[in-house]
């Protein structure tokens, strides 16, 4: 555990320590709030509440979030740290926990800093902050799933570039895997149940259900399997391919 | 102690080392010496950890690196190719960052810190990102990690690649040092370094053990007692006729 957080701490000052940190958080605050005001019709639709401040985040973080993520392992791999990292007397979990929690506090600080959106619909109105607090829960477990799937592909190369478009191709099929776009793929040759259990995948699904304020075990099951079965992978991947 | 029994890493059909086995024990400082390719690396990543082994085993102050990594690992330093570090981090926060990894703490960390501080001249570059070091400065603070947790097992591969001459007496002279009680092993293709600090050295090519024997007794194979004769003749295969020197050169 001890070395989990030393491990989290470094990584979660590097991303302060270059210009990343505030161009990625100021990119996110900008296009949340335009995505908000002008496509959302947050004044327009006369109600309290932040749906359509969340309903876009999914989007937002379809393009940021391996933006994020693409440099995690890639950059370890590139610069010949990973060496350094793995021989140094921690496991291969500690390093896997210790980097994607602190990429994960890192989208949560710029998801946090949303703030003056609740401030802003708090002086309009009267809403209803359960839902918001569990929309902001919501996009945070969106963030953290996207997170997990970008940190693998992250491990598999050492080119960012191409771990950022492979994050982006495989973050939209989780999202969309609900939809028909993804599903008349598998329609005509698979099995019903499998075709169901795709759309079962769908982030989209589970975090619309989340964000209208119910959060259900389930949906937070979904999270925490996806998270998991990503970083397990992401174990793996490094064990087989530390030293290309 | 460290004990490397059969050795054998492969790359497909590729055998980068080859069925290599030796021991080394506290106060040598051995040389791994063989041409580009030869396997060097690739044995010092096995030894610390960081390849697993297609075959063979390799043990460290008694324990071995595959089924007890993270103790055999606290034992050891190791310095990678290159020296890589956190290029984004100052020097005094990339040392804190593996003095916590370490495990040092009180005063014996900030005697530590101090000591290797003082050996490698940081002093003076404590507060400077890392990516903006010359190269020199970058393989001091890729030694000063190394060392930092004043380790029973060094292992520096290429340790002065890099240095000025200067610089490479320093760290040559640090190395003679620390030797009396550690086990040293370092990598290099400069013979002369061979001489300056290691009592053993270990020639490889092609993923081979070739020699293994004092550097005295190495250069005594070639009738004109030189290292680099040998070292040709013991990685090519072939006898080299000793250089003539040209009378009006």
């Amino acid at each position: 555990m001890h070395n989990v957080v030393t491990i989290f701490r470094r990584e979660f000052a590097s991303y302060f320590a270059t210009p990343l940190a505030f161009v990625f958080i100021v990119i996110f605050l900008v296009l949340a709030g335009l995505f908000a005001f002008y496509i959302g019709g947050f004044y327009e639709r006369g109600q309290a509440d932040l749906a359509p401040f969340f309903a876009y985040h999914p989007w937002l973080y379809l393009f940021l979030i391996p933006a994020i993520s693409m440099r995690l392992w890639a950059e370890e791999r590139k610069s010949g740290t990973i060496e350094l990292l793995m021989t140094l007397p921690v496991t291969l979990w500690q390093a896997v926990l210790g980097k994607y929690l602190a990429a994960w506090a890192f989208a949560g600080v710029a998801l946090a800093l949303t703030f003056p959106m609740w401030i802003t619909v708090n002086y309009l109105g009267d809403p209803d902050n359960g839902t918001i607090l569990a929309a902001y829960i919501g996009s945070f477990l969106t963030a953290g799933g996207f997170l997990a799937i970008g940190v693998c592909i992250s491990a598999a190369t050492r080119n960012q570039v191409i771990a950022f478009i492979f994050t982006v191709a495989i973050c939209f099929a989780f999202l969309l895997a609900g939809f028909a776009l993804v599903l008349s793929l598998f329609e005509g040759w698979a099995p019903q149940p499998i075709i169901d259990a795709i759309a079962s995948l769908s982030f989209l699904t589970h975090f619309n259900s989340i964000s209208k304020g119910v959060i259900d075990l389930r949906d937070l099951l979904y999270f925490a399997t996806v998270i998991a079965a990503w970083l397990v992978a992401n174990a793996i991947v490094l064990e087989l391919k530390k030293a290309d | 102690m460290i004990e490397i029994s059969h050795l054998t890493k492969s790359y497909g059909p590729l055998l980068a080392v080859n069925d290599i086995s030796f021991t080394v024990k506290p106060g040598e400082v051995l040389g791994f010496l063989g041409p580009n390719g030869a396997g060097k690396s690739t044995t010092m990543k096995m030894i610390t950890g960081f390849l697993t082994p297609t075959s063979g085993s390799v043990r460290v102050c008694g324990y071995d690196v595959e089924s007890q990594p993270i103790l055999a690992k606290a034992c050891m330093g190791y310095l990678p190719e290159g020296a890589p570090s956190y290029g984004e981090m100052t020097v005094r926060a990339f040392l804190n960052f593996i003095a916590d990894i370490r495990g040092l703490k009180g005063d014996a960390r900030k005697r530590r810190l101090d000591d290797v501080i003082e050996r490698l001249q940081l002093a003076t570059v404590l507060e400077q990102a890392i990516e903006t070091l010359s190269k020199g400065f970058k393989r001091r603070v890729g030694l000063a990690q190394a060392l930092l947790h004043d380790p029973q097992v060094l292992i520096l591969d290429e340790p002065t690649d890099g240095l000025d001459p200067n610089q490479k007496h320093q760290v040559r002279t640090l190395i003679s040092e620390m030797s009396k009680d550690k086990i040293i092993v370092i990598s290099t293709h400069i013979l002369e370094e061979v001489d300056a600090v290691c009592n053993r050295a270990i020639i490889i090519a092609g993923g081979r053990l070739l020699a293994d024997d004092t550097p005295q007794n190495l250069a005594r194979r070639s009738p004109t007692g030189r290292l680099d004769e040998v070292f040709r003749e013991i990685t090519t295969g072939q006898p080299v006729a000793p250089q003539k020197v040209a009378a009006n050169a």
